[in-house]
C-alpha cells in the first residue's frame, strides 16, 4: 500500500501464472502486460491498473453531475462530460411528470445529479431513482480532475465528511468531476471550494485527511 | 570504418544528442509531454477520447487517431509560413501510421483521440522528436497502449552509418551525399514506420536498422523516466 508502483504501456508488471489481469492490463504468455500509464493495485492475485490521468471513464453505477442539454419528447438529454450522450428518460424520475411540459421538472442549463443505470452502444442512460438524486437547486458548481475524486471523497468518505462539518456546507461530488457545494452563506461555499482544490492539488500527500484537519484550524484562525 | 570519421558536432557515430523529456507541460491537456534531442524540441498535447466532429468522419467500428504536426514560425532562423503545408501535412499522417500500430482505441467507437504536436526549436529529427513526445502524451492521457514507441534519425554520410542527424549533416556534400532513415519501433523491436530519403544498399539497410535498435533503449528510458516522474507527482 505505501509503496505503489507506477507503471507505463508496455511494461510487465508480475511474471509467473500466479496472477490474473484485470482492468488495465494483459496477459501475453506467462507475463502481465500492462496497457495503461497508472499505478498498481493487486487484490487476492488481481492486477489491475488505475489510471492517473486523462479524461473521464463512465461506469455502470456512477454518480454523477451534469448539466440539462435538450428536452425530447420523452426525457433528458444531459452533458456529463463523456464523448457519449446521457439520457435521463422521463419513465426514471420518481415523481409525477407532465409529458406536455417538461420544461417544469428540468430545464435547459439546469444541473442534475443522476446516476447512471446501464451503458449501450447508443448511449448512456440515466435515472433518478435513489436517495439523493435529482435536480441542484442554488448553490455553486466546481470542475477538479476525475482522476482525484476518490481523493475528495477520502476513505470511506471520511474527506468529504470532515469538509461538510467543517464548512457547514450540503456537497455532491459527481464521478465526473464536478461537485457541487451548497452552503446557507456564500462564503460557506466559497470556503468549501478552497478546501476542495486545496486537495486536489496535494492529492499525492499521504495523511491527507490528518493535514486537511490542520489546514482547517489554520484557514479560521486568519 | 573504424578509422576516425569527424561528425560536424564531434560525436561518435552512435551518440545521440541530449534526450529531454517531460510530462504534464499543457495542464488544459488530458496528456501532454515535450521531447528534445538536443536543439530539437517537440511539445505533443492529446485531447480525448471524445466525439468526432464532424459527423461524417465518424467511425461506428472503432476509434480515430488524428494527429497534427506543425512547425512553429520561429522554429528555424529563416522564419517559416505558419499554417498547413505539403510537408506539416505529410508528417502528420506519418506520424498517425507510425502510432496506429500500438494505440488500442477500438473499444472507442465514434470517437477521436486528437494529438498535436508542435515544433519549437529544429535541428533535424523534428518528426522523430514529435513521434517520442506524442507516445509519452498518449499514455499520459491515460489511453490504453500495448507499449511506448521509440523513433530515431538513422543517417548515412557517405558510407558511414551515425545516429540522430542533426541539420548539418542532413545537408553533407561529400562522398555519396546524405541518406536520411527515420525509424520508429516498440520496445521489442518491431519496427512501426521506416522512410528514407536518399540512396542505400540493402546490407547497409540492415546496418542501420541494428544500429537504431542499439540506441533506441535510450530513448525508452528516457520516457520512462519521465512519466514516472509525473505519476509520483500526480499519486
Amino acid at each position: 500500500m505505501t509503496d505503489r508502483q507506477i507503471v507505463i504501456p508496455g511494461e510487465v508488471i508480475f511474471q509467473g501464472e500466479d496472477y490474473l489481469p484485470g482492468e488495465g492490463t494483459e496477459k501475453h504468455g506467462d507475463e502481465i502486460i500492462a496497457i495503461r500509464f497508472g499505478l498498481v493495485e493487486e487484490t487476492k492475485k488481481l492486477v489491475k491498473v488505475i489510471p492517473l490521468s486523462g479524461v473521464y471513464q463512465p461506469r455502470r453505477g456512477n454518480v454523477v453531475i451534469g448539466k440539462v442539454e435538450n428536452i425530447t419528447f420523452n426525457g433528458w438529454v444531459i452533458d456529463i462530460g463523456t464523448a457519449d450522450g446521457a439520457f435521463l428518460s422521463l419513465m426514471e424520475v420518481p415523481r409525477y411528470v407532465n409529458k406536455d411540459d417538461l420544461k417544469e421538472v428540468m430545464d435547459i442549463g439546469d444541473m442534475v445529479c443522476a446516476k447512471i443505470y446501464s451503458m449501450n452502444k447508443r448511449g448512456i442512460d440515466l435515472t433518478l431513482k435513489l436517495k439523493g438524486l435529482g435536480r441542484l437547486d442554488k448553490g455553486i458548481i466546481i470542475n477538479a480532475n476525475p482522476n482525484k475524486v476518490p481523493r475528495i471523497i477520502g476513505k470511506e468518505g471520511s474527506m468529504i465528511s470532515l469538509i461538510k462539518d467543517e464548512t457547514n456546507c450540503q456537497i455532491t461530488v459527481g464521478q465526473n468531476g464536478i461537485i457541487w457545494i451548497k452552503g446557507n452563506k456564500i462564503e460557506d461555499e466559497l470556503f468549501a471550494k478552497k478546501a476542495i482544490l486545496y486537495i486536489a492539488e496535494n492529492s499525492m500527500a499521504s495523511g491527507l485527511t490528518e493535514e486537511m484537519k490542520g489546514w482547517f484550524e489554520k484557514e479560521k484562525k486568519k | 570504418m573504424t578509422t576516425a570519421f569527424k561528425r560536424p558536432d564531434g560525436r561518435k557515430v552512435n551518440e545521440l544528442r541530449k534526450i529531454t523529456a517531460k510530462v504534464g507541460v499543457v495542464p488544459n491537456a488530458d496528456g501532454s509531454a515535450m521531447f528534445g534531442f538536443g536543439d530539437t524540441i517537440a511539445i505533443a498535447a492529446v485531447y480525448g477520447p471524445k466525439k468526432m466532429h464532424p459527423q461524417h468522419s465518424q467511425n461506428p467500428e472503432k476509434g480515430t487517431l488524428r494527429c497534427n504536426y506543425n512547425m512553429l514560425s520561429f522554429s528555424v532562423t529563416e522564419r517559416i509560413r505558419p499554417g498547413p503545408s505539403r510537408r506539416s501535412t505529410e508528417i502528420s499522417k506519418i506520424t498517425e501510421w507510425a502510432l496506429q500500430p500500438v494505440v488500442m482505441i477500438d473499444e472507442f467507437a465514434g470517437q477521436v483521440v486528437d494529438v498535436h504536436i508542435n515544433i519549437l526549436q529544429a535541428n533535424a529529427s523534428t518528426r522523430c522528436a514529435g513521434i517520442n513526445a506524442a507516445a509519452m502524451a498518449l499514455a499520459h492521457a491515460g489511453i490504453p497502449m500495448k507499449s511506448l514507441v521509440q523513433s530515431v534519425s538513422i543517417g548515412k554520410l557517405d558510407k558511414q552509418i551515425v545516429a540522430d542527424l542533426i541539420k548539418a549533416e542532413e545537408d553533407w556534400e561529400e562522398g555519396e551525399g546524405p541518406t536520411d532513415i527515420p525509424i520508429t519501433m516498440t520496445e521489442d523491436g518491431k519496427i512501426t514506420h521506416i522512410q528514407l530519403d536518399g540512396k542505400i544498399k540493402p546490407s547497409q539497410l540492415k546496418e542501420a536498422v541494428a544500429l537504431a535498435k542499439e540506441v533506441y533503449p535510450q530513448i525508452y528510458e528516457a520516457q520512462k523516466k519521465a512519466l514516472k516522474e509525473a505519476g509520483v507527482k500526480n499519486e
